[in-house]
């Protein structure tokens, strides 16, 4: 391997660097500074390219299809607009832990810091929204960073980075370095061993325990289907009660017995008590998040707390805990479960029968009950129905963010992992859509279903010329409120009922939408035809957007109101208009 | 209007800080490359931690390994999330807080050293006392005419401050210090 063999171009090199990476598909959009990659793009047919209409739809599409297929997504924007138009999505993939690899053009080298057209800092924005980013001044640099870039978006605990290639750079010519030839930084090295004492003592603690809960999130799903698979053989072990993160959910099968719903804000009744009277408590791949454990001065006051994270700085953040473990969530419950099986001979099952007769109790209490309505649909039968006629499919469910993701969390029971995608973290309302044409992408014979609200899928609405460019049948099932539900939720629970501006006074016919982008439209008033709706609509072989008409005003319950505690729920029997209006006091309206 | 909410917090109640603030003086070992220092002070901004002095030299030229001196103010806790954020950044190798290390070998605090250029403007019998007590601090003049000095002085933090303030009442100018720099006592690296 030398002389001219490996003399390319910077954009031969991207494109071979992409190539040695495993790449199939990548998500962008042209422009200026990006020109040399797309013309060599042209000449190859080993990567598809998939043309968004908006570089945030790129984003999220290469998010969704991370999530779906447990890859690298990768980007591809140009420099100014295009790299700011990044910024949203590479945030979201910060928060959720998605692996997500960003290249995006930028004004050739001489040019940079004079104000050049298109130009911006794309390092400088991106700099706190990523892991790690680079600017690529050498062209015999390349090779070596995109290779590393690769490595770093998918170790330790992943991430989004991004390669910021000036146009006079992707035009030089230099040496390819394969990904064998680069020797791995010295600097970023996650340790993916927990430490045996730590795991050890954590085995001890959940042998004598008495009330104890697991309490997973996304770093499961991260962490490979091995770890979801180890998860439910931990739960069986044990027999101990699960629950999870919303973006944990599918880890463990909503079908399994131990399985106790989601739990935090909007969590069952049965998760959320049981998480503030454990006296142990596990937890696996997840970071104690504000929506997770309410007030935290009151946050399952009693209990003896193992936190097993690949981040070190998600330990002790926001909860101390008592024994943290280290370490890569796959490695650390074959541990674990090992240690459990040579140690388990003297556990006593039956020891657990009274904590679970608690919970038997508290799930009698049938937390996610909503009263039936004959003449409306009630948005959570909406997600009932869609969940019994998917049944036995390939199903794939993104969401966008609001009162429907809560919904859709509560009443579509996932039983495997890499199957649900949503925006956990940051909460980016557009989130749903590009991110399930990216599943789509990845799995073009599955059922792919957006779960939408009227608000969110306005905000990346674009993308339907994509998916009819693209022929990928996403399915877009809008639960339409004609509000931004959940922000008149808080408006009804925290502002005497004031409606600002979240009433939506000109909606679109998103029947007529669908048909000028060459997509399907279907729409739905009555429970009585939502059956044959959705079914319509699942054997359609293209785009579809699924209007369906829901009751305006249904609120979202169980809810844990700001500033109270686990076992402080508003549950919907109780919450009468005046329990509603008096949830929260004066200082709880101070928070988010 | 939220001032009394935690800077940091979650969006719920936290409970009050019941530990009280401390200042460390941490040593980042990092590589000398573009943009390091803007990741290190952009975490301390953007987390709300703070900087009460910054120092940064590369230290090992071969191995382009830059040495950043950090002295910073926070309840045991947050220093500790400090810690962790740092070691989470791509380029940082290693993350010392020297404060914690001195003293578990047992010494009171890391040895911390400033240098400082101090300009004092006077005649007459200011001149002679400025003089006078820059001896005493072991200042060493570094640049003079009829009417100025500007001084040199090293050492403790504490004895600048104090060479400082009393060189303000004889025309002092200005005052030019680099941070801290600071390792451990004893015969091991960081």
């Amino acid at each position: 391997m030398s002389g001219t063999e490996n003399q390319m171009t910077g954009a031969e090199i991207v494109l071979q660097a992409l190539r040695d990476n495993g790449v199939e598909h990548i998500f962008g959009y042209p422009g200026g500074a990006v020109l040399p990659i797309y013309d060599e793009i042209h000449q190859q047919d080993d990567i598809q390219h998939i043309l968004v209409r908006h570089e945030q739809g790129a984003g999220h599409m290469a998010e969704g299809y991370a999530r779906s297929t447990g890859k690298v997504g990768v980007m591809l924007v140009t420099s100014g607009p295009g790299a700011t138009n990044a910024v949203t999505p590479l945030q979201d993939a910060l928060m959720d832990s998605i692996p997500l690899v960003c290249i995006s053009g930028q004004v050739p080298t001489p040019l940079i810091g004079s104000d050049a057209f298109q130009e911006c800092d794309t390092v400088g924005i991106t700099r706190p929204c990523t892991k790690h980013n680079w600017l690529v001044k050498d062209v015999n640099d390349l090779a070596r960073i995109i290779h590393e870039a690769f490595r770093i978006a998918q170790s330790g605990r992943p991430g989004p980075v991004v390669v910021d290639i000036p146009k006079d750079v992707q035009f030089a010519t230099g040496t390819y370095t394969p990904p064998s030839a680069v020797p791995t930084q010295k600097s970023y090295q996650p340790k993916k061993q927990g430490d045996l004492k730590k795991i050890e003592e954590a085995v001890e603690l959940m042998r004598n325990a008495r009330q104890p809960i697991i309490y997973s999130g996304g770093g499961v799903i991260n962490s490979g289907p091995e770890a979801s698979h180890l998860l439910r053989e931990l739960v069986e072990l044990t027999g101990f009660p699960i629950t999870s993160t919303l973006m944990g959910l599918g880890a463990y099968p909503a079908s399994g017995k131990a399985w106790l719903g989601m739990l935090g804000m909007h969590g069952t009744y049965e998760a959320n008590m049981a998480m503030h009277d454990c006296d142990v408590m596990v937890c696996i791949g997840a970071r104690f998040d504000d929506r997770i454990t309410g007030r935290l001065n009151a946050f399952s006051p009693n209990s003896k707390k193992i936190h097993i994270d690949i981040d070190p700085s998600s330990i002790n953040k926001n909860v101390r805990v008592d024994v943290p473990i280290l370490g890569d969530v796959g490695t650390v419950l074959e541990d674990m479960v090992r240690l459990w099986r040579a140690a388990s001979k003297s556990a006593d099952k039956t020891r657990l029968s009274d904590w679970w007769e608690t919970i038997t109790k508290w799930r009698a209490r049938n937390s996610l009950a909503y009263a039936p309505n004959d003449d409306v649909i009630m948005p959570q039968y909406a997600i009932q129905r869609l969940y019994e006629l998917s049944k036995g499919r390939d199903t794939y469910i993104t969401t966008e963010v609001g009162q429907h993701q809560m919904w859709a969390a509560q009443f579509f029971g996932f039983e495997q992992p890499n199957r649900w995608m949503t925006s956990g973290g940051l909460g980016t309302m557009g989130y749903g859509f590009p991110a399930a044409i990216g599943v789509q992408v990845a799995h073009p014979n599955s059922l792919v279903v957006d779960i939408a609200g009227d608000a969110s899928i306005q905000m990346c609405i674009q993308e339907m010329s994509c998916a009819v460019q693209y022929g990928l049948p996403v399915k877009i099932f809008i639960l339409n409120n004609q509000y931004m539900g959940m922000v008149r939720q808080w408006q009804q629970l925290l502002h005497g009922n004031r409606l600002s501006h979240s009433y939506t006074e000109a909606m679109p016919d998103f029947v007529k939408l669908a048909e000028a982008y060459g997509g399907v439209g279907i729409r739905c008033e009555k429970p009585s035809e939502l059956d044959a709706a959705i079914r319509q609509m699942i054997d359609t072989p293209a785009p579809v957007i699924f209007d369906c008409r829901v009751a305006n005003l249904a609120n979202c319950f169980p809810m844990i109101p700001s500033g109270k505690a686990h076992n402080e729920m508003l549950l919907p029997d109780e919450a009468t208009d005046e329990a509603v209006a008096n949830a929260i006091d004066a200082k709880g309206r101070q928070l988010v | 209007m939220n001032a009394h909410l935690q800077p940091t917090g979650s969006a719920y109640f936290i409970a009050k800080e019941t530990e009280l603030a401390e200042t460390h003086t941490l040593s980042v070992l990092v590589d000398n490359e573009p943009g390091v220092l803007a990741r290190v002070i952009g975490l301390f901004s953007g987390r709300g931690y703070n900087i009460e002095s910054l120092t940064v030299s590369e230290t090992e030229h071969e191995a382009h390994l830059s040495r950043i001196t950090i002295v910073t103010r926070g309840t045991p806790h947050v220093l500790d999330q400090i810690k962790n954020q740092l070691e989470r950044l791509v380029p940082v190798h290693r993350v010392v807080d020297l404060t914690v290390r001195a003293a578990g070998l047992g010494h009171d605090r890391p040895i911390e050293r400033e240098l400082a250029l101090v300009k004092v403007h006077g005649s007459g019998d200011h001149r002679v006392e400025a003089l006078r007590l820059a001896d005493a601090f072991r200042a060493s003049v570094i640049d003079a005419n009829i009417d100025h000095f500007v001084f040199e002085i090293t050492g403790k933090p504490s004895k600048i401050e104090q060479f400082i303030a009393i060189m303000k009442p004889l025309g002092l100018i200005e005052v030019c210090r680099t941070g801290i720099a600071a390792m451990n006592r004893g015969p091991q690296g960081m």
